[in-house]
């Protein structure tokens, strides 16, 4: 039996091979390990003129295998080599027990390769010269560190870097790589500030509603985590996923309630309505008011200051406005049904004054439901919708008011739908425009009286 | 409105862009930082820097631009009515962001995508200059994924194909039924005619590359999309046919599928249930199916129920198998590659392996068992020198051979770390 020394480099180990081989020493006689200090002699050529013939694909196979860190694979190796000289096509068997085997090993090589390539972590220090120096600590499985030197070479080409690992080190300064021998964890590498928006992306990323563990243990054991400033989040995140993802569920489902089946239960609904937050601020819900049998409904935006104080709708300047429009188009605003689109008044404080902000889609939408409980009851046959608030009240989509007005457009209930500007833009606009604004308002409503005429007479 | 740092910035626009499933960074360029002024390098082969607790790997920052959205898709987060908070980054910023975790080896390169402010142009610009900046200003060569905006000006695609590695579009719904009602500013014909103009160029630009060696390459990593699993009633096999209509008028690399999750702030036209992830899974395994082992789209749905479904406790590739038990059992001595690529159990790498192998000897069961996981569940399907299965391919409990009862989760051990 002879006990060879492992050699440092594979092609230490291509020659121990190439002179086993023509001292005609058989795999079984052949054994690599630590256990003598220089290695046994492996003997005299046989002096048989013997021919070396193994196809490229072992060399390269065997470069691979070499690097793994199992004891036996250099036993494995030489076995292959020496049944290769009897069997070329020997490696194409891939269900031979030592193909089999040896492309394990490799499998388990490139896994290692690849898995250093993913999850290296720099940390940017400087070095004495200011410049920054990116330092990274790595546990290979395999002897892959000098295999791997040239992925980190072509990827971070401009950058210094050195990587620290217990079999090896690497360093690159910008020319040319340098070794030294491997080293135990070095205590100074501290925190980079990188990490902490590294682990807020990560938290960020992950999507508590599908927790899948274990696939993520198969690709990132656990033995890869704490050089990895990211991992230190994972026990965390999978506690809190199930109650992250309950929590998504409740913000958005709305009570499933059935339609109020008159006004007087629809008007108490409304009245304890919190399917929003902007119940909170508001004095008291105003819902619309008017003949429970119109054929026209108007509906405006939210109510303002005024309203929400007196609980009706457009009773505040606004409502000025409306009025002197519906007498100049020669409508009666006692036959008209009157609401908004959004019930409760949202405002912000600036000392004493209640400053009007515009609902959001989402609140638009939340109310949405009122708003067709009402259309459900009144019936009416011409909507009058003022401004795009209340265009998304009706059709849950945004639109261009200049775009709607002028015609009538046929809701999916059969009803028409005008569209106009809201009472308060000939209020806010400039003094040049608000002459145009309101002749522009006034003829809106104008066709709005015409419609209303087609319609006939109103119900006896 | 009050300033809000880049860290938070971060975890808002990192959190809207989740939805999104891809992250694959492989397929492009071979290209390294080498001789240039900048980091970066391609390699064919994407890594993966990390994984989550929820599976997914992290490959590429993945972010949006910006989370305000003139849009109102139901099934989206960052639609108009939500009341997500809304943030924005400048093109620097997320330039910046990228160089600083690709340094740190973090990541492959940026996948960026963007809510639609102000208009669809406006945003698109924005997004081509952050690509541009990398490029150029940082001789960046790493990956870049953009997501392109179906509206955006041809132009503009064109200038975001000659920076980003990868142009997707999102298809979001399998059906058009499914995207009226529930992305109601989209439009399937715009989506698609996008993806058209998107695989023209990319066209266009092989046939330039072939005259002429220096002409920039367009998008070398190809083009997907993504759609939503479970958002709409459509049916598997209806998602089948969609996509192979896509990989087929469009010439995608991928079609990725998004389990639809619950997302807080939820529109109420959406289900509140989301569908079993596995039924991503099988998805994604009929896709396998007719990208690398020869199945058509017709032939997946061979596997699906009578309403249309993949069964959720077998693979398709089984569930088809147990529909065809006279195509089976397969000689593996003798039979073609088309026919052993049907065997559930084999995949392509133990096929090629095994049409090797059996050049030198006749196979017998064992030397099968050596290169598959599961030498059981393969058995009822093959014939080997030494073994050739009796009546059990007839059994009719067949199935109860392949499906394991169900363990229990065993998350508490792993929250205890």
């Amino acid at each position: 039996m002879i006990a060879l020394e492992i050699p440092a480099d594979f092609d230490g180990w291509r020659n121990q091979a190439k002179q086993l081989w023509f001292a005609h020493r058989p795999p079984e006689q052949v054994s690599w390990g630590e256990a003598s200090l220089f290695g046994d002699d492996i003997g005299e050529p046989t002096g048989q003129a013997l021919e070396i013939r193994v196809p490229a694909a072992f060399a390269k196979l065997a470069e691979t295998v070499f690097l793994h860190s199992d004891a036996g694979r250099l036993d494995l190796l030489y076995r292959l080599f020496w049944r290769l000289q009897s069997n070329r096509q020997l490696l194409e068997d891939a269900t031979d027990v030592d193909v089999v085997q040896a492309g394990l090993l490799v499998k388990s090589v490139r896994r290692d390769i690849h898995k250093m390539r993913a999850f290296v972590r720099f940390k940017e220090m400087a070095d004495d010269d200011g410049e920054s120096h990116y330092v990274a600590w790595f546990e290979p499985d395999h002897n892959i560190v000098r295999a791997n030197a040239g992925f980190f070479v072509r990827r971070f080409a401009s950058m210094r870097w050195s990587i620290l690992t217990p079999r090896l080190c690497i360093h690159w300064d910008g020319k040319t790589v340098h070794e030294s021998p491997g080293i135990v964890k070095p205590a100074d590498l501290h925190d980079d500030p990188a990490e902490d928006l590294w682990r807020s992306y990560y938290a960020s990323i992950f999507n508590p509603a599908r927790l899948k563990t274990k696939a993520m243990l198969k690709e990132m054991p656990q033995r890869y985590w704490k050089n990895m400033p990211e991992a230190q989040l994972i026990p965390e995140l999978i506690a809190g996923a199930q109650a992250r993802e309950a929590a998504m569920i409740a913000i958005g489902s709305a009570p499933d309630e059935a339609s109020p089946a008159d006004w007087p239960q629809l008007a108490e609904a409304i009245n304890r309505c919190t399917r929003c937050p902007l119940y909170c601020n508001a004095a008291q819900a105003v819902h619309g008011e008017g003949p429970f049998d119109a054929r026209l409904m108007i509906i405006g935006e939210q109510p303002g200051d005024n309203e929400d104080l007196a609980g009706r709708p457009f009773v505040g300047p606004a409502g000025q406005v409306l009025n002197e429009g519906l007498a100049q188009a020669g409508i009666d605003r006692k036959t008209a049904y009157l609401t908004n689109a959004v019930k409760h008044f949202k405002h912000e404080r600036r000392g004493k004054v209640r400053l009007h902000q515009a609902p959001n889609a989402g609140e638009v939408d939340h109310c949405r439901w009122w708003l067709d409980a009402e259309r459900k009851l009144v019936k009416p046959k011409l909507v009058l919708a003022l401004g795009a608030t209340a265009v998304r009240g009706l059709t849950g989509r945004t639109g261009s008011i200049s775009k709607m007005r002028g015609q009538p457009i046929e809701l999916p209930d059969g009803s028409q739908m005008i569209v106009t500007t809201h009472p308060s833009y000939i209020l806010r606009v400039g003094d040049e425009q608000r002459e145009k604004a309101m002749a522009d308002f006034v003829a809106d409503l104008k066709m709005v009286a015409g419609l209303l005429k087609q319609l006939g007479n109103p119900k006896p | 409105m009050a300033l809000i740092s880049l860290r938070e910035k971060l975890e808002i626009l990192a959190d809207a862009a989740k939805y999104d499933a891809s992250c694959a960074s492989s397929g492009t360029s071979k290209r390294s930082s080498l001789g240039g002024q900048g980091i970066g390098s391609t390699e064919g082969m994407g890594i993966c820097h990390a994984y989550t607790p929820d599976g997914r790997c992290i490959s590429l920052l993945k972010i949006l631009l910006t989370n305000h959205c003139i849009f109102d898709c139901h099934y989206c987060i960052n639609r108009k009515s939500s009341n997500v908070r809304r943030a924005g980054f400048t093109a620097e910023e997320v330039v910046d962001l990228t160089l600083s975790f690709y340094r740190r080896n973090y990541i492959e390169g940026l996948f960026l995508s963007s809510g639609i402010r102000k208009s669809s142009n406006r945003t698109m610009e924005q997004m081509v200059e952050v690509a541009r900046s990398l490029r150029q200003d940082h001789d960046f060569r790493g990956y870049i994924h953009l997501k392109t905006i179906p509206d955006a000006d041809a132009e503009l695609v064109a200038q975001a194909g000659l920076y980003a590695d990868r142009l997707s579009i999102n298809v979001e719904l399998p059906t058009e039924a499914g995207l009226t009602r529930l992305a109601p500013d989209k439009d399937s014909g715009r989506i698609e005619s996008a993806m058209a103009n998107v695989k023209s160029s990319i066209t266009d630009n092989l046939d330039a590359r072939k005259k002429y060696k220096s002409a920039p390459r367009f998008a070398p990593g190809g083009q997907s999309t993504q759609m939503i699993v479970g958002a709409d009633a459509a049916s598997d096999s209806d998602i089948i046919g969609k996509a192979s209509g896509l990989y087929d008028r469009h010439r995608l690399r991928r079609v990725y599928y998004s389990a639809f999750s619950p997302i807080p702030d939820a529109s109420a036209v959406l289900p509140l249930q989301r569908p079993p992830l596995i039924r991503e899974h099988r998805l994604y395994q009929s896709d396998w199916l007719m990208r690398f082992y020869g199945y058509s789209a017709d032939e997946v749905k061979q596997a699906t129920d009578p309403a249309g479904m993949l069964p959720l406790d077998i693979d398709p590739k089984l569930a088809w198998a147990l529909n065809f038990r006279e195509q089976f059992p397969v000689d593996v001595n003798r039979a073609p590659k088309e026919a052993l690529l049907r065997v559930p159990g084999l995949g392509v790498r133990g096929v090629t392996m095994l049409l090797r192998a059996r050049r030198q000897k006749r196979l017998r069961l064992e030397d099968v068992a050596r290169i598959t996981v599961s030498i059981e569940k393969l058995r009822p399907f093959i014939v080997t020198a030494d073994w050739r299965p009796i009546r059990l391919s007839d059994q009719a409990d067949l199935k109860s051979l392949f499906v394991r009862p169900k363990k229990t989760e065993q998350l508490e051990l792993f929250a205890a770390i």
